[in-house]
């Protein structure tokens, strides 16, 4: 079934506008394809095209209203396009609510306001989803999720409710929950933007250590810092199209597009 | 949504693992049990009638009734038909839940103003009210005052009298009833004439207000021409009224307006019921008024009566009218609870004797509900009106 | 007292000072409080004299009330018919057993630190209801049974209100989840049905199942009367039943939604998990308002002919024997609803304060 997925994949990819896609297609685990998506007669996403590597760790940046949040919703289908193609993990996102389901097992999300599970506990709230949707034994579950809120430092925690914790210990929690699934992708949507300012760094802490354990990372965030550091590629778009692509050493030094330049002016001018 | 292209699908995935296709099946089964549903209960109630003789059809509208209504607004009697009885029932209805609309929301503001009073005693009582009358059933209030405090009154001989003209006994309170004689056009046409002038006098001071920015004193004017234009009228056209004094004739009383005990009782319960229920809406609603807000319009000079004018109360009633509309609702609804003391209301009237006298459940009960669903219905259109009008425009 | 200028920090106020600031702080107020107190004392007097000072409360006949206050003999005599109707005497152990799991489910509610208090209450929603069909009719374990013509009084209305409450909760979650399905068409029957129950009183409901249940059932089929009510009432509350629902399902963040749908959960599990624990937690209040409502409404069952309390009552106070005991007997009736309404709309309120503040992070 996944072999005849790919070859139309391929049969129908070649004849579209990605130049990136022959060399990569092997490890490619994201292929987004002239994607387009409205809402109503609103173009919110013009003709995009990304292809991710296997532990490729991307960064997008844009001024608010780009299309960034809407574009990695549409990774996981919260949202969904009309048009072209997204391809995760040789599966292709369409109607075929199974092709949904396996895709949102293989890719892990975190959200701006953490939207943890406020009747849940930390530990309910990671086990969760390994044992309704991957069926995993709970005893099995709750050693894993341990696990994790030990790697996102918070495993002292692991009774109380979503309620009692910092913001900054809820969005490690959510990191946490979203890792209890083992997905090969993580989308980050501006997990540090709803935080205080000293929460920030923990919680860009456990992102980073997570980045160095070669997860592939899809990050929507202002943190440019974290960028640098960080990223393979940035990504800046505007107006729902992607303007400008390039690894952070050039994208914050020698960036090509005025549109990017104005940007980063603005956001690094204070 | 609306872009939806097939051409970027080019293998659409097995059509009971698309979720379009899962919900218009679903919907296909749920409509199909619904008629299924229904088919089997029509069926049922066809042969059942069949079998038990009952015939069907709104033809028992035009046949004779042949029983006495207690009240009617309408003339009435024995031997007009079904569809008569229909409407004097439907009026009835209609008649006493706007007169306890009118009395349950005077009693239901000043119950709810009283429990915010800063007289302790005052809040005090109101909170009693409250507490007491809403936790206790409405039939029970209807029997109270119609068993317990109507029944106990005086038989028609020994009634309670005041001035000759208004009398109170066990079969009702008697009322002087107003005839209007030739000439009472005039005073009539004098009213149309003063609220005319109002409505003219009220446009033309919000001009000059905002040309000029002097404030007129319209509702007192108002209110002046609105007495003095009919009162003129009335006494140039000669004090052209006369008043139908009831007296007593016999074992009873005769001429004037009668109200019969049990739309009494059923007033005055539905309307102390309800007031309570309408006092704590308009407590919240007034106390839904952050104190932000008196406290900017007292920042901007505003005076007590113009910050409760132009502040406080349009908040207020953006708060208040929506439940408001739902507990007029109740009332109407309620006011069906007529036929456990005998007032002739649309429920006891059709619903009960002709549904007993024709036997024919379905038409009488289905005519009935389709009554409650219009009032119902209605009100719900006017509040959604009324909600889209006053919405506070958000981003 | 030295230094005239310096005043003490107010610790208590005195009575007098009290009264200066509540009773009468103008004119006006000082006005209406002597009009207002002058009121209540004039008729609280004779009330509470009628109540218990002249009221008869010891005798065993009618000729017993002479006073001219209350004649609570009354109550106390015909209280066994009040409590259960025409149950039979020797069987009424039963309903007392009912009466004591209903008190120990739910009294713990209203003490916060009662240990597993959740269970009970739960028990309360699902074991009690079954406890109680094998218990009050009768029919197995060899117990005798008793017809439910013959049940009555407090005992019918609790029944009545108790499962009327919990039929409607799970139609009522079905009708809610259906209003805000994405199908237009389930979406559409749900808004009819709630609709239209909603709009109608309940005496048309009540005479409607009375009426017409019997000649939508095939041939053959019936039920009893006190079954009819309970269908026409399950089906009328769940109308409301939805409508609360749906207010806290209307209440859950869009990212709980999301956050679901993103760990690849299902609807059914979605819902199941994530949606309804927080949804129902939150309206709690909302149903016991609606049981409120409900429990009063109980009462008009007796134009269709059962025997409620307020039925039961009303047919003994035109018993030719006792003289004028139509007040008495609503005064009963009126007492034992306000003290249940009253106790359950505080826990009510208080839970809705809790939840209030519970929410707030």
């Amino acid at each position: 079934m996944g072999n005849t997925m790919t070859d139309q994949t391929q049969a129908t990819g070649s004849t579209g506008p990605v130049p990136s896609q022959k060399d990569d297609s092997s490890s490619a685990i994201i292929r987004v394809e002239s994607m387009n998506k409205w809402y109503g007669d609103f173009h919110v996403l013009k003709d995009l095209n990304l292809s991710v590597r296997q532990g490729e760790r991307i960064v997008i940046c844009g001024p608010s209203g780009s299309g960034k949040s809407t574009f990695i919703r549409c990774i996981n289908r919260l949202e969904e396009h009309q048009q072209g193609k997204i391809i995760v993990d040789n599966i292709e996102l369409t109607d075929d609510i199974r092709h949904i389901d396996t895709v949102r097992r293989e890719v892990g999300m975190v959200f701006q306001h953490f939207n943890l599970f406020p009747h849940l506990t930390v530990l309910e709230n990671c086990c969760l989803s390994p044992i309704w949707v991957r069926k995993t034994p709970r005893k099995e579950a709750e050693e894993a999720a341990m696990e994790y809120l030990e790697r996102v430092k918070i495993p002292d925690q692991a009774n109380k409710f979503p309620g009692q914790l910092s913001g900054g210990q809820q969005q490690r929690v959510a990191i946490a929950r979203a890792l209890c699934m083992k997905p090969k992708i993580m989308l980050f949507d501006e997990p540090t933007s709803a935080l205080d300012p000293e929460m920030i760094k923990e919680v860009l802490d456990v992102m980073i250590e997570l980045a160095g354990s070669g997860m592939t990372m899809l990050c929507v965030t202002h943190e440019m810092g974290f960028a640098k550091t960080v990223a393979d590629r940035v990504i800046f778009m505007d107006g729902g199209e992607i303007v400008e692509e390039a690894p952070p050493h050039e994208f914050f030094t020698n960036p090509q597009e005025p549109r990017t330049q104005k940007f980063l002016e603005q956001i690094l001018d204070h | 949504m609306k872009k939806q292209t097939v051409d970027s699908r080019p293998a659409g995935p097995k059509p009971w693992y698309d979720p379009r296709i899962r919900s218009l099946f679903f919907q296909f089964v749920a409509i199909a049990l619904v008629f299924w549903g229904g088919w089997t209960l029509v069926d049922n109630t066809l042969s059942n009638m069949e079998s038990r003789g009952i015939s069907t059809g709104f033809g028992f509208l035009n046949e004779t009734a042949g029983f006495g209504i207690i009240m009617s607004l309408v003339p009435y009697d024995a031997t007009m038909t079904y569809g008569r009885t229909f409407f004097v029932g439907l009026m009835n209805t209609l008649l006493v839940s706007a007169m306890g609309i009118v009395a349950a929301t005077i009693i239901g503001f000043i119950i709810g103003v009283a429990r915010l009073s800063s007289n302790w005693l005052v809040a005090k009582l109101a909170l009693v009210y409250i507490e007491v009358i809403r936790n206790i059933p409405l039939l029970l209030q209807i029997f109270f005052w119609y068993f317990a405090v109507l029944g106990s009154l005086p038989s028609p001989r020994q009634s309670v009298e005041v001035g000759g003209s208004f009398f109170l006994n066990n079969r009702g309170l008697y009322l002087p009833e107003p005839i209007t004689q030739d000439g009472f056009g005039l005073v009539w046409g004098a009213l149309i004439v003063a609220i005319v002038a109002v409505v003219g006098l009220r446009t033309w001071a919000k001009r000059r207000q905002l040309a000029t920015g002097q404030i007129f004193p319209t509702f007192k004017v108002g209110f002046a021409i609105l007495v003095i234009l009919p009162v003129l009228a009335y006494l140039t056209a000669g004090a052209p009224l006369e008043w139908d004094l009831p007296a007593l004739k016999g074992f009873n009383f005769g001429g004037g307006i009668t109200i019969i005990p049990e739309l009494a009782a059923l007033w005055i319960a539905l309307s102390l019921y309800t007031a309570s229920f309408i006092a704590e809406i308009v407590r919240s609603g007034i106390l839904s008024v952050s104190k932000g807000q008196t406290e900017a319009a007292k920042a901007l000079g505003l005076p007590n009566g113009l910050t409760l004018r132009l502040v406080v109360i349009p908040q207020a009633m953006r708060v208040i009218i929506p439940p408001l509309t739902s507990q007029y609702l109740n009332l109407a609804k309620n006011s069906s609870l007529a036929t456990a003391i005998g007032y002739p209301d649309l429920v006891a009237v059709f619903m009960g004797t002709t549904l007993n006298q024709t036997g024919q459940a379905v038409e009488v009960v289905a005519i009935t509900m389709a009554v409650y669903l219009t009032i119902s219905l209605t009100i719900s259109l006017f509040m959604n009106i009324y909600n889209r009008a006053v919405a506070i425009k958000e981003r | 007292m030295a230094e005239p200028m310096l005043k003490p920090p107010k610790v208590a106020i005195s009575p007098l000072d009290w009264m200066r600031q509540n009773l009468f702080s103008s004119w006006y107020n000082s006005l209406l409080t002597i009009v207002v107190g002058y009121m209540v004392v004039t008729s609280v007097g004779p009330l509470f004299t009628w109540l218990f000072f002249e009221a008869t409360f010891l005798g065993d006949e009618p000729s017993d009330c002479v006073g001219t206050g209350a004649c609570w003999l009354f109550i106390s005599q015909r209280l066994n018919f009040f409590i259960y109707g025409f149950y039979p005497d020797e069987f009424q152990w039963r309903v007392d057993v009912m009466f004591l799991l209903l008190a120990v489910c739910f009294v713990p509610q209203f003490i916060e630190r009662f240990p597993g208090r959740k269970w009970f209450g739960l028990f309360g929603l699902t074991g009690l209801p079954v406890v109680g069909y094998f218990l009050i009719p009768g029919g197995n374990f060899g117990l005798e049974i008793v017809e439910s013509s013959k049940w009555g009084g407090l005992m019918l209305t609790l029944i009545l209100a108790y499962i009327g409450i919990i039929a409607s909760l799970p139609i009522g979650i079905l009708l809610a989840l259906g209003r805000r399905s994405e199908m237009p068409i389930i979406r559409g029957i749900c808004v009819v049905f709630i609709e239209v129950w909603r709009a109608v009183p309940l005496i048309t409901v009540l005479f409607m199942a009375s009426v017409m249940l019997p000649l939508f059932l095939p041939d053959g089929m019936n039920f009893e009367k006190l079954m009819r009510a309970l269908i026409g009432i399950t089906l009328w509350q769940s109308a409301y039943m939805a409508e609360v629902i749906r207010g806290g399902l209307q209440a859950i963040p869009r990212g709980q939604y999301e956050a679901a749908d993103a760990l690849g959960l299902g609807y059914w599990k979605k819902t199941g998990l994530i949606i309804l624990p927080q949804a129902l937690k939150m309206v709690i209040p909302g149903i016991v308002n609606t049981f409120i409502s409900l429990f009063k409404d109980t009462t008009l069952v007796l134009i269709i002919g059962l025997f409620d309390i307020l039925g039961t009552v009303q047919s003994t106070v035109t018993d030719p024997a006792w003289q004028n005991v139509a007040i008495e007997g609503y005064v009963f009736v009126a007492f034992c609803f306000w003290v249940f309404c009253f106790g359950i709309s505080r826990y009510s309120q208080n839970l809705e304060r809790k939840l209030d503040t519970g929410h707030k992070t």
